[in-house]
């Protein structure tokens, strides 16, 4: 197809697209109404497990099974992602060498953030039934925070910190904590997932049941996955060579 | 609504369409994290703090070195083939 | 003005859209995918939003009698939005291969499929 045709395809099609967003939106609840039925549903029974955070409790108690599926999307794309940028055959990683080309005060204030950096994702991930985060964000942080190492210019130093066999385990190892934790609910509680930890008192460390423990889970997922991806990519970027080339 | 909501809807929508204007993917980069910093905003002022952590760490660092990352790649293996189609 | 949140979300899916057709480039046509999927998230934020009320987090110390938003789109939009970053990530790495064995970035000068 040629663009203009394309053209006119995605200028007919999105124009009705808009009209019937324009209908459906016209008709709509309001914005910033107050009669949200599932909120009334769902507050409460955060509640009852004495979880503060309603977020997490609805991602990892009231709709686990959902988070579930999630986290399985997760876990294919890190495989494909890994099988699709591993080098060809044609292709060979060489060690480079330490290009400190960094600006010092890059390099300082790198190496100051990262332990804060990590501190915080630990953080952000330990406490996700009570104040705001969880595992899905606490684990970008913590892959983030290690990728400080890379800005301030030292790959090799990344390199060496990141066992990335380690990661590949560690990936694997937070979805199948997920499931065995699911899998512990049908045996204790008679469905998969349930809650069947005690709550403990509402806004303690240590309350919500499972869903701190799903949260650690998850947390390992996706900093080990995310670990995992931005590697490839580096790999591909930095010491994937052509043979005969260079 | 209030003003900061108008402010920041604005704000995604225009940075939404700055970044599928923009035609250089590595100057996407660029408008991409912008983008999703004006979304964490826009997450902020909905009241979703949970949503807003999740989107600033994912828009404006892991989304940006990915999309950096392969960018140089793919000028490196352009470069390669054309030095091998020279020879 | 009530429905100005809702109508930012359906710009930035039909923006998106026009990204990914008029695209010359791999790259920048997953970027406007990326584009078009925010378009989802602004979606469900804006349904679940309440006026003058919190958000659903209680803390320790705050009682759970006060109203909040609703926190089940937002559990929704959370998960999707670091999900959504590894599926972009496959759909680079695809980019990545195809621009080894094809040596070209634009969509048109795709030839079919090969092995």
């Amino acid at each position: 197809m040629s663009r203009r045709a394309r053209l006119l395809v995605f200028l007919v099609g999105g124009a009705a697209v808009a009209a019937l967003f324009a209908i459906a939106f016209l008709d709509m609840p309001h914005f910033g109404r107050s009669d949200h039925l599932y909120r009334d549903l769902a507050v409460p029974a955060a509640v009852r497990h004495a979880t503060a955070n309603v977020v997490s409790s609805v991602n990892f108690d009231q709709r686990a099974v959902d988070t579930f599926g999630e986290e399985t999307i997760l876990i294919a794309s890190v495989v494909g992602t890994a099988a699709l940028l591993r080098p060809a055959r044609e292709e060979t990683e060489r060690r480079i060498p330490d290009t400190g080309r960094t600006l010092g005060a890059t390099r300082l204030v790198g190496y100051l953030m990262l332990p804060v950096s990590l501190v915080i994702g630990l953080d952000v991930i330990l406490h996700g039934h009570v104040t705001p985060g969880g595992g899905f964000q606490g684990g970008v942080v913590l892959a983030t925070g290690l990728h400080l190492l890379y800005v301030s210019g030292s790959y090799p130093a990344l390199d060496r910190l990141r066992p990335l066999e380690l990661f590949d385990i560690g990936d694997g190892l937070g979805a199948a904590t997920f499931a065995a934790v699911g899998l512990a609910g049908i045996a204790f509680a008679g469905s998969f997932l349930a809650n069947m930890v005690s709550f403990g008192t509402f806004g303690a460390l240590f309350s919500a049941g499972t869903v701190p423990i799903l949260n650690v889970a998850v947390g390992l997922e996706v900093f080990a996955g995310i670990v995992a991806i931005l590697a490839k990519f580096l790999d591909q970027d930095i010491t994937v060579v052509k043979e005969g080339s260079e | 609504m209030t003003a900061l909501l108008v402010l920041s809807l604005t704000l995604v929508g225009v940075a939404g369409t700055a970044v599928v204007a923009t035609s250089r993917p590595e100057r996407q980069v660029v408008t991409y994290s912008l983008f999703g910093l004006t979304l964490g905003v826009l997450f902020l002022a909905l009241q979703a703090p949970d949503v807003a952590l999740s989107q600033i760490a994912v828009g404006a660092a892991v989304m940006p070195m990915m999309i950096l990352l392969t960018v140089r790649t793919m000028q490196k293996d352009l470069k390669q083939r054309r030095e091998k189609d020279d020879s | 003005m009530n429905v100005y949140a809702y109508f930012v979300a359906g710009w930035l899916l039909l923006a998106g859209g026009y990204g990914i057709v008029r695209s010359r480039h791999m790259v920048h046509a997953i970027v406007s995918l990326a584009v078009s999927q925010a378009g989802t998230y602004v979606l469900l934020l804006a349904v679940g939003y309440q006026s003058n009320v919190t958000a659903p987090v209680f803390g320790s110390t705050e009682k759970p009698t006060k109203q909040v938003v609703d926190p089940v789109v937002q559990a929704m939009t959370l998960t999707d939005i670091v999900v959504s970053a590894t599926v972009t990530a496959l759909l680079l790495a695809l980019a990545v291969q195809v621009n080894k064995r094809q040596g070209t970035l634009d969509p048109d000068e795709l030839v079919a499929l090969e092995g």
